[in-house]
């Protein structure tokens, strides 16, 4: 196991963050902006984020760089701006966490599906490869590979990322079939444990595609899969629109309610993903204290 | 002539170069082209459907049968435009205004091609207007919207509304769906209809044209 990933969940479960979105529209991030791109423009805002969650319990933060790769800031004509969007999301990342929280830097999907011949793999791992790089250069404590629908894409990326030498937690959105238990692709909780693991990544999850609730047995089933830890950050349930805005019916103390059982299941790093906010932090982390 | 069940059976593996050959042969043979659509691709798409609800078949399999059903259509659809046989029907489908996010939209959108209607792609960030003229233009008559953020959801209301407002709503059937979409939500903006997944959407779109 890496050295910090052995260190952080030797002390019991790891609290990581919530969501950042929705954290940023609430900030004044319109309709349709690219977040990431506030790095530069709104460095500030951003950093208030990152301080809430760190306040809130975090010991784990991520940064704002979940679209900084190539293929993602080319749609928004930002792509020139690749280093430094990504550079700047770790250092505001870092000063908010103040040596309180360690950072783990983002890296999502391209949004390109390599079997439908739009993007190659080779295309795919320069731009990962390329991300990763620019993350590594302001010094994160780690890096998180995250909200992936395509085992290859994912497998790809964990690849470019440890290149960096830097811990690489890799998680899979498992939220299709009958049971949302695979992901868009098909890939069983189960495979994805395996194929991330001989990948090397570090740390195996899942995040995002729906509530708190289905992430039990994902959990279990990616930890007996697996030797090395489990990272889970589920959604705050699926949102309902009310006058135009995204609203999800899990309260903070509801999602709390299920930490034990997440725990009991194989999950040493725990956070929510789309919907949760700093409050929600703040639950899961009086419920780790209460236990 | 040819055995057509082995057509029914590459389009349900997947397998487009099969496909294409054996429709290049049955029409060398002389049979009808709507006769190769009908009795056998779309029974083998709706089987694909099927196995797809059932979980034997996920994302990758939709695709590939999709890709044969594509190969065969390009070879039958010219045939049946000269002799003046309509598609089932004309859909202008796109990503929502605000949203890039493609990998849904593509996927209905091969789907609804092999379903056997006609798909015109506008691609991500589709404004209202842009839906609205290839309305006008190219005389869509359904609309298939898709956003995957909710924090892009509210620009198909606001598309809906455009459509009211320069008078075409009632000339097409607007469907969507997305991640973050609901029946409730469909309901509520005023569309037709509502898919949770792309085998869903062709059903629903031929339910839309027949309830026309």
């Amino acid at each position: 196991m890496h050295p910090l990933i052995q260190q952080l969940v030797s002390c019991g479960p790891v609290i990581t963050d919530g969501a950042w979105g929705t954290e940023l529209q609430a900030r004044g991030l319109a309709l349709g902006d690219f977040p990431d791109a506030w790095n530069l423009t709104h460095p500030d805002r951003v950093g208030e984020v990152a301080r809430s969650y760190v306040e809130a319990g975090s010991q784990v933060i991520l940064t704002n760089t979940f679209g900084a790769n190539r293929i993602r800031l080319g749609e928004h004509e930002a792509a020139d701006h690749l280093a430094e969007i990504n550079a700047r999301g770790v250092e505001i990342s870092l000063k908010a966490a103040s040596g309180r929280a360690r950072v783990f830097a983002s890296i999502g999907p391209t949004g390109k599906l390599l079997m439908s011949g739009e993007v190659t793999a080779a295309e795919l791992r320069m731009a990962f490869s390329e991300q990763a790089q620019a993350l590594a250069q302001a010094r994160p404590d780690g890096l998180v590979v995250e909200t992936m629908s395509d085992l290859e894409e994912a497998k790809l990326a964990v690849s470019a990322a440890r290149e960096t030498g830097l811990p690489v937690v890799a998680c899979m959105v498992f939220d299709s079939g009958k049971d949302k238990d695979r992901t868009m692709m098909g890939t069983t909780p189960e495979q994805a444990a395996q194929a991330l693991t001989e990948a090397g990544a570090d740390v195996i999850g899942a995040n995002c595609g729906q509530g708190i609730a289905g992430f039990i047995a994902i959990c279990r089933r990616l930890h007996g899969a697996t030797e090395r830890p489990v990272w889970i950050k589920a959604n705050a349930g699926l949102p309902t629109m009310v006058n135009g805005r995204a609203k999800y019916s899990t309260t903070p103390d509801e999602f709390a309610g299920y930490i034990p059982q997440l725990i009991q299941a194989g999950a040493s790093f725990i956070g929510g993903c789309c919907g949760t906010r700093p409050d929600f932090i703040a639950a899961i982390s009086r419920c780790l204290r209460i236990n | 002539m040819p055995d057509l069940k082995q057509l029914y059976e590459s389009v349900v593996s997947g397998d487009a170069k099969a496909t294409q050959a054996l429709t290049k042969q049955a029409l060398a043979d002389g049979v009808d082209p709507l006769k190769l659509v009908n009795d056998y691709m779309v029974p083998a798409m709706d089987e694909v459907g099927r196995r797809f609800e059932a979980n034997e078949y996920f994302v990758p399999e939709l695709l590939i049968s999709a890709r044969a059903m594509k190969a065969a259509l390009e070879l039958i659809r010219p045939l049946l435009t000269a002799r003046g046989d309509q598609p089932l029907g004309r859909v202008a489908i796109g990503t929502v205004k605000g949203d890039l996010h493609d990998i849904g939209k593509n996927l209905v959108g091969s789907l609804l091609e092999g379903g056997g209607f006609e798909v015109i792609d506008l691609g991500v960030n589709v404004t209202p207007e842009k839906f609205i003229a290839t309305i006008n233009e190219k005389k869509a008559n359904i609309i298939a919207m898709s956003a995957l953020l909710t924090t892009t959801m509210p620009s198909m209301k606001t598309t809906i509304d455009a459509l009211k407002q320069a008078g075409v709503r009632e000339k097409v059937k607007v469907l969507i769906g997305g991640a973050p979409i609901t029946q409730k939500y469909a309901d509520e903006i005023g569309a037709d209809g509502y898919s949770e997944n792309a085998v869903g959407a062709v059903a629903l779109a031929k339910k839309a044209v027949t309830a026309a």
